[in-house]
């Protein structure tokens, strides 16, 4: 029995070439660093964070709060919205109704306010299981209505990134979203409030030419893959392969793009700490 | 021969290599134009052409995505593809625009921004994001023109106006038709349907109230049928510039907010 399910696992991972993704397949989950066949209780028990070799899965929404919102103080913005279909594509509401039924998400993304140790912040948190993450109608406006309550709060804003850029079902109105996004993002800089961008695995395209870019702060995970072009896009037009460690986060941050890469056990205790170096500013007299 | 032009057949006018370019436009638009250069950084990316210019006393600042005329000059332009250095010109012209009180004008006529190793290198994404940024919180009226093809970010990077006009066979879209359909229905060949798809024409994204105003093309690319065009643009450039002339600085800023804050309708569950 288990190895059946580890062998249908294997053909499933070779044929979507979705690697890392943990969607609840049996209780084995394959590394897709080391190849190792996991325990995926051990995994979840392990910050999602491959036990044998350190590779980092990519994470739930909710295991992400887990990780960063003291217990018991996530609330959920009251935001209940959805696409109207702009290109009116047939197959598009179906898909994200399987989409919701399989992820128990709603969205690529979900908004509200909690505390980090006690700190009261806006947060965001987006999903690479749900369409790749992609930025449509509803993850733009619950962006911006989330930086809108950040401001008319006075509240830090905390955007964990991962997408695979404007989403491709929703035409040029998902373009629009980047705009509409960064827009808001001018008034939380007006206002004087902090805004920390975290970049995780995959951040690329129009999320990565938007918001995910804007931070005062720009986090990302090890070895997160980050970019604005896709691998396969950059070497079709260059017409050569890639060096080893491009758009990872280790050489975004060589180039100067990022402002640290945090481990995820300490991704807490970090965003707490730059919480705090950015209270009590002094105001000089004009 | 009055058959509607498909929106395939829009995406090859558009992209014609012998389609008038922005610099076409801004030497004849304007009465004067002085090119200026650079990002004071890195380089002087060809790929973007800013400058000043000026309609009788008026004057503007010039933005805008070039692409070659010949061989040469496309190769010297990079096909009209911005690298991050483009961007950064845009932004430093934007904000000087902004301290001497002159209305900037945008071109938008590009494949995309260039997807290249040293692009990721030196922060394509992180340049895109800031010239929107920019653009959001400008003190100035800002119009955008897309002239020819607008795909993706590398377009809207100078796109944040408070009007956009785009021509009559001019596309605009999310990505091209070949990648959007090799990307969605993994079949590069059926880019055609994918044209008809995805509401790229100047009709469709009036609709979508993405662009404020088509400019008509008359039939033909005959220098009158583009006097004609020149003509409708200094026409309506000279209008909104007139119109906005009575507003303050914030309320500019504020008019270019609302139309970008309400892009994409969306259905609210919660009235249901
Ligand atoms: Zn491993």
């Amino acid at each position: 029995m288990i190895v059946d399910k580890i062998k249908k696992q294997e053909v499933k991972n070779v044929k979507n070439k979705k690697p890392n993704i943990d969607i609840p397949v049996g209780k084995w989950i394959k590394c897709d660093n080391c190849k190792e066949i996991l325990y995926k209780e051990a995994v979840r028990d392990n910050l999602s964070i491959c036990p044998n070799c350190g590779h980092y899965f990519r994470m739930h929404i909710g295991k992400r709060l887990n990780l960063i919102i003291d217990d018991g103080t996530y609330k959920r913005f009251d935001i209940n919205i959805d696409t109207p279909n702009p290109l009116q594509l047939e197959d598009y509401p179906r898909k994200l109704k399987s989409l919701r039924e399989k992820t128990g998400l709603e969205e690529a993304v979900s908004c509200g306010i909690g505390n980090i140790n006690g700190e009261k912040v806006v947060i965001c948190i987006m999903d690479s299981a749900f369409l790749m993450g992609s930025m449509g109608i509803v993850v733009g406006e619950k962006i911006t209505y989330s930086i809108e309550q950040a401001v008319q709060k006075r509240l830090p804003l905390i955007i964990f990134s991962t997408s695979g850029g404007a989403r491709m079902q929703e035409g040029i109105i998902s373009l629009m979203q980047m705009a509409k996004t960064t827009a808001a993002l001018t008034k939380l800089h007006e206002a004087g409030l902090l805004y920390i961008s975290v970049l995780t695995d995959p951040t690329y395209g129009g999320v990565t030419a938007s918001f995910a870019s804007l931070g005062d702060i720009i986090l990302a995970e090890p070895k997160a893959m980050i970019g604005f072009a896709g691998q396969r896009v950059i070497e079709q037009t260059i017409g050569e392969s890639l060096p080893e460690g491009f758009q990872t986060a280790e050489f975004l941050l060589e180039h100067g793009f990022i402002d640290k890469i945090v481990e995820r056990k300490d991704l807490k205790e970090t965003i707490y700490k730059l919480i705090k170096f950015h209270k009590g500013g002094l105001t000089y007299s004009e | 021969m009055n058959r509607k032009v498909t929106a395939w057949e829009k995406v090859e006018i558009a992209r014609n290599p012998k389609r008038k370019t922005a610099l076409d436009y801004i030497e004849n638009i304007f009465d004067d134009f002085i090119e200026l250069h650079g990002d004071r950084n890195f380089k002087d990316d060809k790929a973007m052409v800013c400058g000043l210019a000026r309609i009788g006393e008026q004057n503007f600042t010039i933005i805008a995505e070039q692409k070659g005329r010949t061989t040469k000059e496309n190769i010297e332009r990079n096909f009209g593809m911005p690298n991050p250095e483009s961007y950064r010109k845009a932004i430093r012209f934007m904000k000087q625009a902004e301290k001497f009180g002159r209305p900037v004008i945008t071109f938008i006529d590009t494949k995309g921004a260039y997807p290249g190793i040293g692009a990721e290198e030196r922060g394509q994404g992180e340049a895109i994001a800031k010239s929107m940024f920019e653009m959001a919180k400008l003190r100035v009226p800002i119009i955008a023109i897309v002239i020819g093809e607008g795909s993706s970010g590398g377009a809207l990077a100078i796109g944040v106006a408070n009007k956009v006009f785009m021509l009559e066979n001019a596309i605009y879209s999310i990505l091209s038709p070949e990648g959007y359909s090799s990307i969605l229905w993994k079949d590069a060949n059926r880019f055609k349907e994918a044209a008809e798809k995805m509401k790229l024409t100047a009709k469709d994204l009036y609709d979508l109230k993405v662009i404020d105003k088509v400019i008509k093309e008359p039939n033909g690319d005959s220098e009158e049928s583009f006097s004609k065009i020149v003509c409708s643009l200094k026409k309506e450039i000279k209008k909104v510039i007139n119109e906005m002339s009575t507003l303050t600085t914030k309320e500019i800023v504020q008019e270019r907010y609302k139309k970008f804050r309400n892009m994409g309708e969306f259905i609210n569950l919660q009235e249901e």
